[in-house]
């Protein structure tokens, strides 16, 4: 196990009396896509808040390359390397896409009380960007802001700005919501790229995406992981066909 | 120019950007062509007058900073205003009274040294809004902005009941500060002194939007969930601003108490909170030279309208209600077009 | 510091805590209900105050003014409402701040245009002036016991109201979900100006009654709005039983402070010395106050939502 990247052992959070997580262990290894998958109510998304930071968990711990999170808060996690996109694209609306990418590049580089220079002439920062902006498939699209950008654009810019995290890790949170065919294939493409750089733990609905994507699934109900397993194993998991894909079919 | 198109300089859209700096530059040479004009004509009220609306304007600015690009509601920055006041007022009463402010750990009487007072009016500034924004960026939304309105109003209740330095009626200072190499008493120069200092601080505020400070203040007004997700606590960029918006507005009522040779506890109150956010919003939360615009809108209201008629307020309340829901933009939106936000 | 002084003065906090409450209840209904933020408040607090004043003094009867106060706050919150207000809830906490400080303006200016800027007078009504000796041998004002006796009616009438009536659980359920309600049927419009005017009308109600202790003057609205935003802020937004626990904390809190502080200054310091020390640490008391609430509870003692 010396070499996971993402490390959860025994998590739980409870809110009152409703157990959202439930002793859930994962973990995820170099050059994997791992989906997580499982029906609406599952603690998915209390999953992902307690991997990026935003809730603490009542028990268990989550590992970073052997290091534990606990006490790390979300800004702090994400400067060490953990790149996160959310369900609603979340990006800042009206700065263009570069001024967001380069936005993520300082924030990963450290150096954010700088009062004197232009940050959009300064090369340490432009050069990385367009890059990453390169890398997720927007170039020419640089000076446009945000709020204008198409839904399938936005998500890329999410992941454009994840790569300027030099991730050790991405945490994609359903990405490919609101795609048509057409999109979710090209998404599809540059994640299957995207698991050389760093291993994605990916959290989706899209079963086609799922099964053609990962490596491994994990099943997620009620707050408890029913299953981990190859796509195969998975789909002949009777426990799993019973409860979730059972309802798909 | 809004904020996010100070920033995006190099790569912004040409044509909008020409003509918010056309504006900004008329704004600039309309203030300083007002104060030369009125000084040929002999009309020193006037004079007056215009460095009140650069005075005004600096307090502004100061806001504009954490409200126009960080998003923060601050309805408390009279408190700064007043502290600079109050600063100058208190070093040059203990100065012209020879009587020392403390002995230890040296002597110190007070100073009637404009650039000494500016320096201790922002240091004082900064450390209030220090502990005000720390305390108070640990609330968000309805409750920041009730948070910072209460402990402006702390501070005024303070300054009405601290007897020594005039309570509730104010203290009065009897000479002008000086500044080296001019004679402060003259209008003119005083108006030259202070239109020098607000080009001073439109610069700095520039500057700052063009930095990566500004760069990640400006998302943190437009999305704190994103700036978290790439490493970047929001409270401490906001901080930071707040700490330098509060210098810059203390340094504005230094200059103020000085105008006036007058230190009132009115400078604290929450009218002036409210009135420093209308002339951002009069003049176009988040442009650069809103501040300037505002104010000098609202000066020029209140000596024109004020002249008319002893209830001009009444129509000034009509008014802004119509900008705020209406012409949200303010008078740079209007002439300078592009993006709306804040 | 005698007891008799002090137990005056305890119900002198009582009282001022209640009659805050009043104004409390209507700002944290409105922003619990609407999301709105409400400046213009006090205005209808000083307009309740100026109804009650004319119109007793054009009929001689306090009590058909202190029903005039009511009856015309709640019509000007209506009013304002239809006009102003419904306009505003979608937009942002800043323009809300802006448009009612415009309200402010207009209600200030609009009233000293029509009564001038000197104060005027409400008498007590015959009935309940003088005062009364209360167990313990101490006399106090009548009146002011009457005015906590109406705060008590209307804490209970309020909690009633929104405790056990129809319209409560519609309040209730707007605080919990707006879009819910409306996809539920419920006129949202009229809901909305129906809170908005019963907040006027208590704000209006307190106008009056306080106005007849002091008096009745323009701008008499606003260190009262900052003190209710106070008491909101420590008992939590949208809550009405932090709202009657903050304002009575504040009212205490300010009455007793301002007494007790200058005498315990006293203790160890000369007289001049304490008195302006007690008196400005007095004054910022209930700031204080505020700030440690906050401090260790950014909600409010009793807040839903942040």
């Amino acid at each position: 196990m010396a070499d996971t990247i993402l490390d959860i052992r025994g998590l739980s959070k409870s809110f009152g009396a409703l157990k959202a997580t439930d002793d859930v262990s994962l973990d995820l290894r170099p050059g994997e896509i791992h989906a997580l998958i499982g029906p609406n109510g599952a603690g998915k998304s209390t999953l992902i808040k307690q991997i990026s930071g935003e809730i603490a968990p009542d028990a268990g711990e989550i590992r970073l390359d052997g290091r534990s999170l606990s006490g790390v808060d979300a800004a702090g996690r994400a400067r060490l390397g953990m790149a996160r996109s959310f369900q609603v694209s979340s990006v800042a609306a009206e700065f263009t896409v570069l001024q967001n990418v380069v936005l993520a590049v300082q924030g990963a580089s450290g150096a954010t009380f700088r009062f004197f220079r232009p940050v959009m002439r300064d090369a340490a920062l432009l050069d990385p960007a367009r890059d990453c902006i390169a890398q997720a498939g927007l170039t020419g699209r640089e000076d446009v802001p945000a709020a204008e950008l198409a839904h399938g654009e936005r998500r890329k810019l999410e992941i454009a700005m994840a790569l300027a995290l030099r991730p050790r890790l991405f945490l994609l949170d359903e990405p490919m919501a609101g795609m048509g065919t057409e999109g979710a294939r090209a998404l599809g493409d540059l994640l299957d790229g995207l698991r050389h750089r760093a291993p994605i733990l990916l959290v989706e609905h899209d079963m086609d995406a799922v099964f053609r994507l990962s490596d491994r699934v994990s099943v997620l109900v009620y707050g408890r992981v029913v299953a981990t397993g190859t796509p195969d194993e998975i789909r002949a998991d009777p426990e799993v066909q019973r409860v979730y894909l059972g309802e798909e079919a | 120019m809004s904020a996010a198109e100070i920033t995006a300089a190099p790569t912004g859209r040409g044509g909008r950007m020409a003509r918010a700096q056309i504006v900004n530059a008329a704004l600039a040479l309309g203030l300083i062509g007002f104060g030369l004009g009125a000084w040929a004509m002999g009309e020193t009220f006037l004079v007056t007058l215009a460095t009140k609306v650069a005075i005004l304007a600096i307090a502004g600015a100061g806001l504009n900073l954490v409200l126009g690009f960080g998003g923060l509601v601050s309805f408390g920055h009279a408190a700064y205003f007043g502290l600079g006041g109050y600063t100058a007022g208190i070093l040059a009463h203990h100065a012209l009274n020879y009587t020392p402010m403390f002995e230890w750990p040296v002597l110190f009487e007070g100073t009637t040294s404009m650039p000494v007072i500016w320096l201790v009016a922002m240091a004082v500034g900064a450390l209030a809004a220090a502990v005000i924004g720390a305390l108070s960026l640990r609330t968000t939304g309805v409750y920041f902005i009730m948070i910072t309105l209460a402990f402006g109003q702390m501070i005024f209740y303070f300054a009405i009941s601290w007897p020594a330095y005039g309570g509730e009626d104010g203290l009065p200072i009897y000479v002008r500060n000086g500044f080296p190499g001019l004679n402060t008493l003259d209008p003119i120069q005083f108006f030259g002194l202070v239109v020098a200092l607000l080009l001073a601080v439109l610069g700095l505020i520039a500057m700052l939007a063009r930095s990566r400070f500004g760069l990640a203040l400006q998302a943190a007004r437009q999305n704190r969930q994103r700036l978290m997700a790439v490493g970047i606590r929001p409270n401490g960029v906001l901080l930071a601003a707040f700490v330098i918006s509060g210098a810059i507005t203390a340094l504005a009522g230094a200059l103020y108490a000085d105008l006036n040779r007058f230190v009132s506890p009115s400078m604290l109150s929450w009218h002036l909170s409210g009135e420093l956010l209308v002339f951002l919003i009069l003049g176009g939360s988040g442009r650069l030279f809103a501040p300037l615009a505002g104010a000098g809108l609202y000066i020029a209201l209140e000596h024109l309208l004020g002249g008319v008629s002893d209830h001009w307020q009444f129509f000034f309340g009509l008014l802004l209600l119509g900008v705020v829901l209406f012409a949200r933009g303010g008078v740079i939106g209007f002439l300078a077009g592009g993006r709306k936000h804040g | 510091m005698s007891m008799i002084l002090l137990i005056e003065q305890l119900l002198n906090g009582i009282q001022s805590g209640l009659m805050l409450f009043l104004m409390a209840a209507g700002l944290t209904l409105v922003f619990g209900v609407m999301g709105l933020i409400n400046l213009a408040h006090g205005s209808l607090y000083m307009v309740g105050a100026f109804a009650c004043a004319g119109v007793a003094a054009a009929t001689g009867s306090f009590w058909l003014g202190l029903a005039a106060s009511i009856a015309a706050a709640a019509a000007a919150g209506a009013i304002v409402e239809v006009a102003v207000i419904r306009r505003l809830y979608a937009r942002d906490h800043l323009d809300q701040v802006l448009a009612t400080f415009a309200l402010i303006l207009i209600f200030s200016e609009g009233t000293r245009w029509l009564y001038g800027s000197f104060p005027l007078y409400l008498n007590v009504p015959p009935s309940l002036s003088g005062s009364v000796t209360l167990p313990g041998g101490i006399q106090y004002s009548l009146f002011r016991l009457a005015i906590i006796g109406a705060g008590l009616l209307v804490a209970v009438g309020l909690f009633l109201l929104i405790g056990k009536t129809r319209i409560g659980v519609q309040v209730r359920a707007g605080e919990a979900d707006r879009e819910m309600i409306a996809a539920l049927g419920v006129d949202i419009g009229r809901l909305y100006t129906l809170v908005f005017a019963l907040g006027a009308a208590l704000a209006g109600m307190a106008g009056a009654l306080v106005g007849t202790i002091q008096s009745v003057q323009v701008g008499m609205g606003e260190p009262v709005l900052i003190l209710a935003f106070v008491v909101i802020v420590i008992g939590g937004i949208g809550s009405i039983k932090g709202a009657l626990i903050g304002a009575l904390l504040v009212g205490l809190t300010d009455t007793m402070g301002r007494v007790l502080l200058p005498s315990i200054f006293d203790l160890f310091m000369e007289t001049s010395a304490a008195t302006s020390v007690g008196a400005a640490l007095a004054s910022m008391a209930i700031y204080i106050l505020m700030a440690l609430v906050l401090i260790v509870k950014p909600g409010g003692l009793f807040g839903a939502r942040a």
